[in-house]
């Protein structure tokens, strides 16, 4: 027996930023257990930014000391640290611990944006009660931290069942996470659900997909699957329908039309920071193991998938900036216009080779930090009755609160892409990518698309500065510490990135490689 | 000296430095903005003087180059040939006096006043940044960019009247404007794949574009040029946003923002795609034709003073539109020059209407009638201004329409014919404006209204003599600006039309023809 089972070499200094994630997060159940109450929030709080903190030191030691495609595979081939791994191991942890800053955020209003107990019956008695004196729940953060471990699992698998295992581990919390809300604890819980039912389905055609691959290459690791494909004499057609099963799963996870439908309800739904996080990683996560599956495993020239992954960014593009021009809540309007977002990122995964890997690269953490700033900013603006999302509601705000006003502004120009921001250096590389890449009909579309998204953009900005306060204008509540500083930090590299982005193209030029 | 960073950095600079100006100086605020305005003017003055003209003089002067994007190559390059010289002449000399005309007018919007200004001056970075760029990228950066100072300006400071339509021309300009930039982005990134990952302007000129690629790039740039200028059909926004825009802002938008479109024509459309520009020209020029027609009948027909002078300024595009792509060494530095004069008369022209404006509260041109009993001296100079605008011998713009229409003439009888309707349509808008607001016998309302009884102010003199003075001295004497505007046009042109064709350089003509 001895021999025929022999346990796979592990290479510590490559998965030990997963290991201390998902450390993290059994202590801070452990917390939840044996810690009294007051302290925990503190805690847990501390514990998950050092085990961030952590993970991205080690992600950053790990790069300098250098990745080939000798010490890239380890545990047997199934997961692959390579260069583009490491880099959105750490756009993660980067994004991780400036959304873990708004879930932190207990200043903005008593017990902070989540609730207590979630188990409690909406509109009950008990219900009032905690939503009036009790601390939200802390159980946030090990969700959190397990949902980013499998989040950087996941764009290191290197084999479908490893992906899968690890699309599990980060989806599961998220569910969980897009149901604490403390307010408007209904929309929440319908957000949650929804999310879980497709999110399910989702997940069962990936896995679907992986039996069919299965069927056809004999084989689950990408390797194989690449050297199989024009070797293999099993029906084509075996291939084709896994590839496309397996699509429509990343695809649900990325919200690309038309898997796109939970997008909207959810991004409302869930509690703002939550959103904020799934917005900035989830997005960062599902896209990188898109192209990891496209890049890795299935690029072949001798069939192409391009045409059929071209509509639907094309598709994406239109209908997120269609749908996103009627909406009058901000929470639904920015839901739609990452669904936009993902058509954008497409159109950079589709240019192909490595300039549409280091676009999609250098777009996910463009598009992360903005939207994360944007959100926090939505966290800010608020009534007696929580977050005023609703577009009425920010008429002059200009007046109100200049600052914020401006803040915001900035970043929805960013959005629309002006020069001088994050959005306009994003867009230029996935569009010269895919122009480059020969795939000049996308480019076209892009700029029609932002072209229609441009006009919702404006019309927040003349809600803001043009229009006069109504009695129904909220105030901006003064930020906490955490919020400002993941605000900044949002604008800031937002700024940084439109006018000197030169350090992180060069990041993510250099980075633009997987390991086969 | 770094003569061309300093005029894009000074204003913005000062556009932040006024910003931060409390609300409640705004003495404090305008000050400020004009000292930065006036700084800029002599840095202006000192760039034109160290401009070489003359046998010998490179094309593009000034040069300064810095490392902006270095794995994109994109750079922030400087260099200004004789064509953007002109412009930000231009642009130096009307915003010290749009912020002089402007003194109140930030303060009967009731907003903020500091905010006012910053965003003129801003205007003012931006407007000259896209004149000093030879890098594509940054050309386009400063494009787009300008966008948004002049959005709040119609926006938030537009005519109080009707805060609705403010809003509506606000974002229709915005729009436009922005489709625009879009399509010129796609073909800014189709350039730089195909020209060889640079943005350098000189490197792409003497790049070889297949002719397919070439036409859709022309496109590209040119659509975005087209709703900048704006050339019919995409010329809509225009009479909304100039309507809505505070005086001194529509004059800046028209007067200067509008040349970029021609600009960018000259400097980017025809030495970067030479064959597709021959290929589209009768194009562009039956598109300039509608426009020079169809926008003067538009203007005679308005009743709003300050959309009837947007119109006339569509119909002026038209002229320029003709001249450009005429490719006539004559027809070429007449449209540049146009560019300049038309600044000039049509910033006047916005000025003074504000004046009225500002005195009735009512841009209608039937709340007006026999103004000139009451302010004699203001109802000159808008007869003055009126007459800049249709080409009146003797004024500067007819130096330039004259140059457009004998350029043209020589290469094509048809167009230059039918385009002289157009002056004579602008004899009709203007004489009838005039008549209608300061002839004819006093409105009976006029009496009432306290501020029409006050003529020509010394501030608003101040205003307006400048102009005044150079619209008479261009037109007898155009010598020194064609000087230095010839050479790039002849530089412009001789990409895009064999050098053999015989034309005469256009001094010597006007020399004669005065």
């Amino acid at each position: 027996m001895g021999d025929t089972i022999s346990f796979p070499h592990l290479d510590y200094a490559a998965l030990w930023p997963m290991l201390i994630l998902f450390g993290a997060a059994c202590v801070g159940v452990l917390v939840e257990a044996f810690v009294p109450k007051a302290w925990r929030n503190t805690v847990q709080l501390v514990l998950s930014l050092l085990a961030m903190g952590a993970a991205l030191v080690m992600v950053i030691k790990r790069a300098a000391a250098g990745v080939t495609a000798a010490n890239a595979h380890t545990a047997s081939d199934a997961i692959s640290i390579d260069k583009a791994g490491l880099f959105l191991q750490g756009a993660l942890l980067v994004l991780g611990i400036v959304s873990l800053l708004l879930i932190g955020e207990r200043t903005l209003e008593t017990g902070g944006p989540f609730v207590a107990q979630a188990a409690i019956t909406v509109g009950s008695e008990a219900d009032r009660r905690q939503a009036a004196r009790e601390s939200g729940a802390t159980e946030v953060y090990p969700l959190a931290l397990f949902a980013l471990a499998g989040m950087l699992l996941f764009v290191t698998a290197n084999d479908l069942l490893v992906m899968f295992v690890a699309l599990e581990v980060f989806s599961l919390p998220l569910y969980l996470l897009c149901a604490l809300a403390r307010r408007k604890r209904l929309l929440s819980q319908e957000a949650a659900v929804k999310y879980f039912l497709l999110g399910a389905f989702a997940s069962a055609f990936f896995l679907f997909g992986v039996a069919m691959v299965y069927g056809f290459a004999n084989a689950v690791d990408f390797n194989s699957i690449h050297a199989n494909i024009s070797t293999s004499d099993k029906p084509f057609a075996l291939l084709l329908i896994g590839l496309a099963m397996l699509a429509i799963g990343l695809l649900f996870k990325v919200a690309a039309v038309p898997f796109h439908v939970w997008t909207p309800d959810v991004y409302q739904g869930a509690p703002t920071p939550v959103t904020a996080f799934m917005a900035a990683c989830t997005k960062a996560a599902a896209f990188g193991g898109l192209a990891r599956v496209l890049y890795v495993g299935f690029d072949r020239s001798n069939w192409n998938f391009t045409p059929v992954l071209g509509v639907i960014a094309v598709l994406t593009m239109l209908v997120g900036a269609v749908l996103a021009v009627t909406q009058t809540d901000l929470k639904r309007l920015l839901a739609y216009s990452s669904v936009a977002n993902a058509g954008y990122l497409l159109v950079g995964v589709l240019g192909g080779g490595a300039a549409g890997l280091s676009s999609m690269l250098f777009y996910l953490v463009a598009y992360g930090f903005a939207i994360i700033a944007a959100f926090a900013l939505l966290t800010l603006v608020r009534d007696a009755d929580g977050e005023a999302t609703h577009l009425s509601r920010w008429a002059g705000l200009g007046r109100r609160s200049p600052f914020f006003a401006s803040v915001f502004t900035f970043l929805l120009l960013a959005f629309a892409g002006l020069p001088l921001t994050s959005g306009f250096t994003a867009k230029f590389a996935v569009f010269g990518a895919a122009i480059g890449g020969g795939q000049t009909w996308l480019v076209l579309f892009g700029v029609l698309s932002s072209i229609i998204l441009a006009f919702p953009y404006l019309r927040v900005i003349v809600m803001m500065w043009l229009s006069e306060p109504g009695d129904t204008t909220p105030s901006v509540s003064i930020p906490g510490a955490l919020t400002s500083a993941a605000l900044m930090v949002g604008v800031l590299v937002t700024l940084l990135l439109g006018v000197a982005p030169s350090s992180l193209l060069d990041l993510a030029n250099n980075a633009a490689s997987f390991v086969r | 000296m770094k003569y061309l960073s300093i005029l894009t950095l000074v204003p913005l600079v000062g556009a932040l430095a006024v910003a931060f100006v409390p609300r409640s100086r705004p003495q404090l605020a305008k000050q400020l903005a004009m000292l930065v305005s006036l700084v800029v003017l002599g840095v202006a003055v000192a760039t034109w003087l160290a401009f070489k003209t003359g046998a010998g003089a490179p094309r593009l002067q000034l040069q300064e180059s810095y490392n902006w994007i270095p794995a994109w190559g994109a750079k922030f390059a400087f260099g200004v040939d004789g064509i953007a010289l002109v412009m930000i002449a231009l642009i130096a000399l009307l915003v010290p006096l749009v912020i002089l005309s402007g003194w109140h007018d930030a303060e009967r919007s009731q907003r903020s006043v500091p905010a006012y200004f910053a965003l003129l001056l801003a205007l003012e970075g931006m407007m000259i940044g896209n004149f000093v760029a030879t890098d594509v990228l940054m050309f386009y950066l400063f494009f787009e960019l300008m966008l948004v100072p002049m959005y709040f300006l119609i926006g938030s400071f537009g005519s109080d009247v009707q805060p609705k339509q403010r809003q509506y021309a606000a974002v229709k300009f915005f729009l436009y404007s922005l489709v625009g930039g879009l399509f010129m982005l796609a073909a800014v990134i189709g350039l730089w794949v195909l020209g060889g990952h640079t943005f350098d302007w000189q490197t792409l000129t003497d790049a070889e574009f297949a002719t397919n690629a070439q036409r859709w790039l022309f496109l590209g740039f040119f659509l975005a040029f087209a709703i900048k200028a704006p050339f019919f059909p995409f010329h809509t926004w225009l009479p909304d946003a100039g309507g809505a825009a505070p005086a001194g802002a529509a004059a800046l938008l028209v007067g200067v923002m509008d040349k970029v479109g021609t600009f960018g024509i000259l400097r980017y459309c025809l030495p970067l795609f030479p064959e597709a520009s021959r290929w589209f020209a009768p194009w562009a020029i039956a598109l300039s034709l509608v426009g020079i027609i169809y926008a003067a009948l538009l203007a005679v027909g308005q009743n709003d003073l300050k959309r009837l002078v947007s119109y006339t300024s569509i119909a002026h595009f038209g002229f320029i539109g003709i001249g450009i792509f005429a490719f006539t060494i004559q027809a070429g530095s007449g449209s540049v020059l146009y560019m300049l004069n038309h600044g000039l008369a049509t910033g006047l022209l916005f000025l003074v209407v504000g004046m009225f404006v500002a005195r009735r509260g009512s841009t209608m041109i039937g709340d007006f009638g026999g103004a000139g009993k009451l302010v004699p001296v203001l109802a000159g100079v808008f007869f003055i201004a009126g007459m800049a605008s249709l080409a009146l011998p003797g004024l500067a713009p007819f130096v330039s329409e004259f140059l457009v229409l004998i350029g043209t003439f020589t290469v094509n009888k048809t167009v230059a014919v039918i385009a002289t309707v157009g002056i004579i349509l602008a004899a009709a808008y203007v004489l009838w404006m005039v008549q209608r607001t300061t002839q004819g016998t006093l409105n009976d309302k006029l009496r009432d209204i306290e501020p029409m009884k006050k003529d020509l102010s010394l501030r608003e003199g101040v205003v307006v003599a400048p102009l005044i003075a150079l619209l008479l001295v261009l037109g007898f004497y155009p010598k020194p600006v064609l000087d230095v505007i010839n050479p790039a046009v002849q530089a412009t042109l001789n990409g895009v039309v064999s050098p053999e064709r015989s034309d005469p350089a256009p001094a010597t003509t006007v020399e004669a023809g005065k």
